[in-house]
């Protein structure tokens, strides 16, 4: 403790421009991904669209994504139903562990755990893609025979993600309900007829679609964030180690803040 | 001379921050012509063609093709310039996920509706001019350093460019394929009559292929003439740097 305050006391200036240039930092990327974004959207309505490309994207994206949204999602069930179980017990409401379950996974879970998982797996090797095709010049070179590298590159990715993530969360919901349920009826003993009725009697089709949406726009952001660490890569090998690492960090963390507001304006 | 000169640069400026790489840059390249830059590492060559070839854009000054402005184009324009382009890069920048036929053909496949046998053959015609027939579908990882320059040098001619942009051709290979490299440039110039700008530290290759050869030194083009006018230039900056020597002005200004 008195070392912290010395040390604070010897250097508030350095710690206020720290603060300042790092602030400058995040304001001068949002800036960038905002202007990366505007030059997406409007690389979509040029013709002719790269269609095999984004084909290409939705098989990476989505099929092999399943396997790790998959585990993720049942386990996250699972274990949703073990806890609530013991919660319920205690005021005697073990026949809702259903409802709970089913109204975690769709409204929240299964959008933000799959989204994570996704952006950990997909959003690095977006950046990673990209920033080792910055430092190799492999982007100047697509310029040079005047093919434009947003729509070449981040188009495809940003298409594939927003329709492949609501996808994915569809099976995460699917399976980590399925997790809740082998939980619930095979080790806590909760009669099946129960935990089905009370699952299907409060889950709306509202909670579902509204989690698809904000899969569709966690999509958005895995692509946006790891397409564009990628893009302004430099500093060979290490600057791609260093984009890889912030887009899962960046696209995490603005999937779970964009989760709340999302969240605060639908619901 | 009365000519329209194949690219014009007037004035050129382009500053990173504070570090001022092109300070005023003019040169001209005529038609036909092979123009070697040359300069030590980090004094702006690769800017200079990054400029003209409008992956940076720059801050001040004007590049004309042909007579006409190309700074200032929107962005379809400025492509349908670079189809007139080709450009090697320094470490052939191949793209790694395509076939080598699909990287020498990527031009057409992007930008028009030839079908595949057909930018087969096209691809296969341009390997066999840089001698490396019958790679067609082999991956870029598969191929060593120097065949890697040829696949892209087939990349660069592959749309018939009327200038071609060379980034450091010979760095990196041994002398014999070095020389190589020299004798297909040379050969692509006879053959199709292209203009073209080098940039290099390589004399032996500078020497060999250049009709000029212009030496940038901070951000400007310090001396130019033909690689006897260099051989013979009595600026001490050029005799240094072309003899290779470690001291000199332009060491003595670095240290200062």
């Amino acid at each position: 403790m008195p070392n912290e305050r010395s040390h604070s006391s010897i250097n508030p200036l350095l710690a206020l421009e720290w603060m300042g240039r790092r602030s400058l930092v995040y304001i001068e990327e949002t800036g960038q991904g905002v202007i990366l974004l505007s030059k997406v959207l409007r690389g979509i309505l040029k013709r002719p669209f790269p269609i095999r490309l984004t084909m290409q994207q939705m098989e990476e994206i989505g099929f092999r994504s399943l396997p790790v949204v998959l585990i993720t999602a049942v386990f996250t069930g699972a274990v949703l139903a073990l806890q609530t179980y013991s919660g319920f017990k205690r005021f005697g409401a073990e026949g809702l562990v259903g409802t709970v379950v089913a109204l975690s996974m769709t409204r929240e879970l299964g959008p933000v755990l799959a989204s994570i998982m996704v952006a950990g797996r997909v959003g690095s090797a977006m950046a990673a893609e990209l920033g080792t095709m910055r430092v190799t010049e492999q982007i100047d070179a697509l310029i040079t025979l005047a093919t434009d590298p947003v729509h070449y590159l981040v188009v495809p990715r940003f298409v594939a993600s927003f329709i492949m993530l609501p996808f994915l969360v569809i099976f995460a919901d699917l399976i980590g309900i399925i997790g809740g349920y082998v939980v619930a009826v095979s080790i806590l003993g909760t009669s099946s007829t129960t935990y089905v009725n009370r699952t299907l009697q409060y889950l709306e089709f509202n909670d579902i679609t509204v989690g698809l949406i904000k899969a569709a726009v966690f999509g958005m952001i895995i692509a946006l964030v790891g397409c564009h660490m990628g893009f302004y890569t430099s500093g060979g090998a290490e600057g791609v180690g260093r984009a890889t690492t912030r887009a899962v960090v960046g696209a995490s963390i603005l999937i779970l803040i964009s989760n709340y507001f999302l969240t605060a304006l639908m619901f | 001379m009365d000519r329209v000169p194949k690219i014009r640069v007037r004035d050129l400026k382009k500053a990173f921050g504070d570090k001022v790489v092109l300070d005023g840059v003019n040169l001209d390249v005529w038609p036909e012509e092979s123009v070697v830059v040359i300069g030590g590492s980090g004094v702006g060559k690769s800017v200079l063609i990054k400029c003209i070839i409008g992956i940076l854009s720059p801050d001040e000054g004007t590049i004309e093709i042909d007579g006409r402005p190309i700074t200032g184009l929107d962005a379809r324009e400025m492509d349908n310039v670079r189809k007139r382009f080709g450009m090697l890069f320094q470490y052939a920048a191949l793209f790694d996920s395509l076939k080598v036929w699909e990287n020498v053909g990527f031009a057409h496949i992007q930008h028009s509706k030839m079908k595949e046998e057909q930018i087969r053959d096209i691809s296969e015609e341009k390997l066999r001019m840089v001698g490396l027939p019958g790679i067609q579908d082999l991956m870029p990882s598969e191929l060593s350093g120097g065949m890697r320059k040829r696949v892209g040098l087939a990349r660069a001619i592959a749309i018939e460019p009327e200038i071609i942009f060379y980034d450091e051709p010979t760095t990196g290979l041994d002398p014999i394929r070095a020389d190589t490299i020299n004798d297909l440039i040379i050969e692509l110039r006879e053959e199709l009559g292209v203009a073209s700008i080098t940039i290099t530290h390589d004399m032996v290759s500078a020497y060999k292929i250049a009709d000029r050869i212009a030496m940038l030194y901070r951000g400007k083009i310090i001396s130019e003439g033909t690689p006897d006018e260099i051989r013979g230039s009595d600026n001490p900056y050029v005799q240094q740097f072309i003899h290779g020597k470690s001291q000199g002005p332009i060491t003595d200004e670095l240290g200062e």
